[in-house]
């Protein structure tokens, strides 16, 4: 069915009885052209892409529990292209480009809300440091401006401006970045990946990988063996407990970052603002709860929730930037375990076993992807080709000395 | 995790009190290494789900750096030592 005025208008008529259900829940075939680990944003825009531009169909989707029960449905929605590295930006304007034409392409409501981010400075040094990567998008082609304080002040008169330590200098804004509704993300790439022949095939956990010859043939799951003849692996923040299935070597560590969301209130913040201060950033959602969250709690951890000692942090580097968040209560918080990478930066990559493809280290700033890695993975597993805006996103990067450290933190992945 | 970590020089500490700096369990190789081992080292992870050691600092405490041994999944901490008797242990350097 295809969602439009006239379809709702239609349904309304027969009391709202006649909707199908978005996806089908098929069994497992024996086999597949492709199969994708994974049922998470990534995963999902990764079949929706081999099945719509690149014409493979016979394809399934693999997922432990329900899609949309990762990070997919646990992030704090924000998208943006305001990378300065070469390796970078190129890859998550695609991803912007991507985001701006979504909900048409595959006729669902995402609600996409290009609202803006702002990145606050505080100190001249950050000045310079947020003016240099403005130039940087400016010269990949990619509007941005620097704000000054005034400016700011104008936008988001409740920002805490005269803090004695962390005085708001100005802004790094870019117009087009926002928020997108992550579940209705992973709900438009399924339906629209079924509608094509996709098998979307949940609560079926993989628990091994079978090769034989060097190669791999299939999967072996809690639903049985599913053969195929390309595997592709999406599965975040347990990509190492995957890959090892297929002994691959990782420079991966999983770690747990946590969300919150306030009670509903009126409209207060109209766009996505970043505390250059502190690593905390907020956005409101159209139901209206503040939606906020800040630092990963630095250790290891395979657990979806985190530590109070983060929650306390978060909320004071909130109210640091925000005075009257004070005033509002916090209803929800949830944690999610991510794949951060040795640099900080993605892998879209082959890897030492030929017909194995790879998508991880998406770290807390995957979701953005989404579009972009779908559609740059799709691309190399249907042509067995780089797609040129991820070029640089390769598995052998560290050992060849490439590394994509957009944060300059060098080797430690709790600090990216 | 664990809301106290029990330092082996100051006794039980609250967690505020210490940084992770990361993943204990990779040895460093000997200077003269090959280029295979040094990148082994500083960037390929077993990140294992389960059992896990990892270096944390107790910056404001005895300043000393530790090894926590724990679980990563049920948050579990079995012990603490100090970085000097893990390496020891281990019998690199
Ligand atoms: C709290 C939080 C806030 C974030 N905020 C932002 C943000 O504002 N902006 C942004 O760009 N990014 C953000 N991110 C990062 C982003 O959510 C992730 O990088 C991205 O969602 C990861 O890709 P995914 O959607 O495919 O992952 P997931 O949705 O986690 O998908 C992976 C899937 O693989 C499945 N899986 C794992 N192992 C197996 C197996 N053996 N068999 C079958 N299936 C398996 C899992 O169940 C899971 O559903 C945030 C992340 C978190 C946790
Ligand atoms: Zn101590």
């Amino acid at each position: 069915m295809r969602y439009s005025a006239y379809s709702i208008f239609k349904q309304a008529l027969s009391g709202n009885r006649l909707w199908t259900p978005a996806w089908r829940e098929p069994e497992p075939k024996p086999h597949y052209d492709v199969i994708i680990v994974g049922g998470g944003g990534h995963g999902l825009s990764t079949a929706y892409y081999l099945a719509k531009e690149f014409g493979i169909t016979n394809v399934a989707v693999v997922e432990k529990g329900y899609i949309g029960s990762g990070n997919v449905g646990r992030n704090t929605t924000i998208i943006r292209s305001n990378y300065l590295l070469e390796g970078n930006n190129p890859f998550y304007e695609f991803s912007l480009k991507l985001w701006e034409g979504i909900e048409k392409d595959f006729n669902y409501n995402a609600m996409v809300s290009q609202r803006g981010i702002i990145n606050l400075f505080h100190s001249d040094g950050q000045r310079d440091e947020y003016a240099r990567r403005g130039n940087g998008m400016r010269m990949h082609g990619v509007y941005a401006e620097l704000l000054d304080r005034e400016q700011v002040r104008r936008m988001m008169p409740y920002l805490n401006f005269d803090h004695a330590r962390f005085p708001i200098m100005g802004g790094l804004y870019q117009k087009r970045g926002g928020t997108v509704r992550h579940d209705a993300v992973a709900w438009g790439y399924a339906r629209g990946a079924d509608q094509r022949g996709v098998d979307i095939i949940q609560h079926c956990e993989v628990t091994g990988i079978r090769r034989e010859n060097g190669v791999v043939t299939g999967v072996e799951t809690t639903k049985g063996f599913i053969g195929c003849n390309k595997l592709a692996l999406a599965a975040a923040g347990n990509t190492t407990t995957v890959g090892r299935m297929a002994d691959l070597e990782l420079p991966i560590e999983t770690h747990v970052l946590q969300a919150f969301v306030s009670e509903g209130l009126k409209p207060v913040i109209d766009h996505v603002i970043t505390y250059g201060a502190g690593h905390f950033y907020i956005s409101q959602s159209d139901k209206g709860g503040l939606v906020f969250g800040a630092e990963i709690d630095f250790y290891s951890s395979y657990a979806q929730r985190g530590n109070l000692q983060t929650v306390e942090h978060t909320m004071e580097e909130g109210v640091s930037l925000i005075p009257g968040l004070s005033r509002a209560k916090v209803l929800r918080s949830w944690g999610g375990v991510m794949d951060m990478s040795m640099d900080g930066s993605p892998i879209i990559d082959r890897t030492p076993v030929d017909n194995l493809y790879l998508n991880c280290g998406w770290c807390y700033g995957g979701f953005k992807a989404t579009p972009a890695s779908g559609f740059c993975f799709a691309h190399l597993i249907a042509r067995n080709e780089t797609h040129h805006v991820s070029r640089f996103m390769r598995l052998d990067r560290f050992e060849r000395g490439y590394t994509i450290d957009e944060a300059g933190k060098g080797p430690q992945p709790n600090l990216h | 995790m664990a809301s106290l970590i029990t330092c082996p020089h100051c006794g039980a500490r609250p967690k505020e009190e210490f940084s992770v700096r990361g993943a204990a369990m990779p040895a460093r190789p000997s200077p003269m290494a090959k280029d295979e081992a040094w990148h082994a080292y500083v960037y390929i992870r077993d990140n294992p789900k389960g059992r896990y050691q990892e270096y944390w600092h107790h910056a404001a405490g005895c300043r000393r750096w530790l090894v926590v041994d724990r679980d990563n999944l049920t948050h579990d901490v079995f012990g603490v030592t100090d970085a000097a008797d893990f390496v020891q242990a281990r019998g690199i350097e």
